[in-house]
């Protein structure tokens, strides 16, 4: 089977692959690319911990073909920091102890600054909603809501 | 497995006509590429439909809503003007999954997974959306109530695939409505849903109605019985219990250990009610 050719932008660079027909774009990035930091927990959806952004929209990165993003622009947690500088949300959820295992965090990152990205100054529940698909087995939840409540907090120029 | 991108609708509708194996179509891939995962299906040809030019655009004539089939849910609800006309079909589809599923996640690809528990088509029958449909003997187009005709089937040929979803325009004093119960409060498929949608006339009673029930039969059901309940009134205690009765008669559920078949029966007559007197309001009704 002849394997299909993409062109792509992930985190600002162009990027060329050649992947299989089925191979998703979480398999490109962790085993084609070397970006593993999105995870794959469940495989099907559920769990959030390999998101992504297509276009700038928020997706699970095991629910998109690599091929499918010919094309796009694609963000992963890889983007995040300014080089050594932690981005705001890194920062707070390393301070807040908003992770254990960790396997989670970087789809937490990813789709937390999506909503940041969106609405800077999102309520408690609204960023819960947003965050339900982003299970998490150690945390229990709430240390991340309050890291990322801080981070927006510091983002819009409010002291804390 | 073969992967094409096409820019028409027209080559799709070739390929699948001269694919000798199974064709399946990729929208938004929130059923398909799980269902690849796990074995569930395996197409010789997948295609994708999203670069075909419109596929992403809402468009708004005076007489009906053109939505492509790649527009996903999250950018159904960013559309202020259809989510205030058809609040009940927006926030039906946004209950699908999580945020990164709505990123995906379309109305078509809901429709022709035929699950009977598919959250937006129960508020697309209500409504009397339609969706256009292209095959080799050129477009047509059919309501949405018949698309689905059995669990994982519908009614499209093997080389037919649907253009765009076609929604009427709203009329003064209507209103829609959904909901579905689940065991959680997110990230669940319905163990039993309701949507009604509602026109008022002069008097504020009730002058046409449609009352649709996901998730209690093989294929969502429109149940004429539990419209007639309320035509005429204003949503009395008398009118609301003929509803719920009329749901619940309408029901042939299956029993397992999401739900049984008296709580689904029961439940989705809870819901109707319940819809019923949202689509009210937002009809411009005082209960
Ligand atoms: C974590 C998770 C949670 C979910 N939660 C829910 C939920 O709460 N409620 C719910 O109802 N669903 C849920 N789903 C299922 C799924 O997200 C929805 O059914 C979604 O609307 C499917 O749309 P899609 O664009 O992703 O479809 P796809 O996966 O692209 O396609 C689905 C089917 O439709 C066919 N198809 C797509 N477009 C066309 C077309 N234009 N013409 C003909 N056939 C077409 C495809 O071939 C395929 O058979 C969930 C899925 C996941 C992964
Ligand atoms: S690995 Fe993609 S959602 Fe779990
Ligand atoms: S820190 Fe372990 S899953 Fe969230």
């Amino acid at each position: 089977m002849s394997k299909i050719h993409v062109s792509t932008e992930i985190n600002g660079d162009q990027v060329e692959f050649l992947c299989e027909t089925d191979e998703t774009l979480l398999d490109v990035l962790r085993d084609q690319l070397g970006l593993t930091g999105a995870k794959e927990g469940c495989g099907t959806g559920d769990c959030g911990a390999c998101s992504v952004t297509v276009d700038g929209r928020l997706v699970c990165s095991c629910l998109v073909l690599g091929a499918e993003v010919e094309g796009s622009a694609v963000t992963t947690i890889e983007g995040m920091a300014d080089g050594d500088a932690l981005h705001p949300l890194q920062r707070h959820l390393l301070e807040g102890a908003a992770l254990q295992c960790g396997i989670c965090t970087p789809g937490v990152l990813v789709a937390a600054k999506a909503l940041l990205d969106k609405n800077p100054d999102p309520s408690e529940e609204e960023l819960r909603y947003w965050l339900a698909g982003n299970l998490c087995r150690c945390t229990g939840y709430d240390k991340i809501i309050r890291s990322v409540m801080t981070a927006a907090a510091e983002m819009r120029g409010e002291k804390s | 497995m073969r992967y094409v991108g096409v820019n028409s609708f027209a080559d799709a509708v070739d390929l699948m006509g001269s694919e000798q194996g199974k064709c399946m179509i990729l929208a938004g891939g929130t059923d398909v590429l799980v269902q690849l995962k796990l074995g569930l299906v395996e197409p010789d040809l997948l295609i994708n439909i999203k670069a075909i030019p419109g596929v992403k655009e809402i468009s708004v004539s005076s007489t009906e809503y053109r939505i492509g089939v790649a527009v996903s849910g999250a950018e159904l609800g960013e559309d202020a003007g259809l989510k205030a006309e058809w609040p009940g079909i927006v926030e039906a589809m946004e209950l699908i999954g999580s945020t990164q599923v709505q990123g995906r996640a379309t109305l078509v690809g809901n429709l022709c997974n035929a699950s009977p528990a598919a959250d937006a088509v129960p508020a697309l029958v209500s409504a009397a959306a339609r969706v256009e449909i292209l095959g080799p003997l050129g477009r047509r187009k059919i309501n949405v109530k018949d698309v689905t005709i059995a669990p994982g089937k519908t009614s499209l040929a093997k080389d037919e695939i649907i253009t765009a979803v076609c929604l009427p325009r709203q009329q003064k004093n209507s209103g829609d409505a959904y909901l579905r119960f689940i065991p959680r409060t997110e990230m669940d498929i319905a163990v039993a849903s309701a949507a009604v949608n509602l026109i008022l006339a002069q008097d504020g009673s009730v002058q046409s109605a449609r009352v649709s029930l996901g998730a209690v039969a093989p294929t969502v059901l429109l149940v004429d019985d539990a419209a007639k309940a309320l035509v005429g009134s204003k949503l009395d205690d008398a009118a609301l219990e003929q509803l719920s009765m009329a749901c619940s008669a309408a029901c042939s559920p299956i029993d397992d250990r999401r739900g049984t078949i008296d709580f689904r029966t029961k439940t989705a007559g809870v819901l109707a009610c319940r819809a019923a007197k949202i689509a009210f309001q937002r009809a411009g009704g005082s209960l």
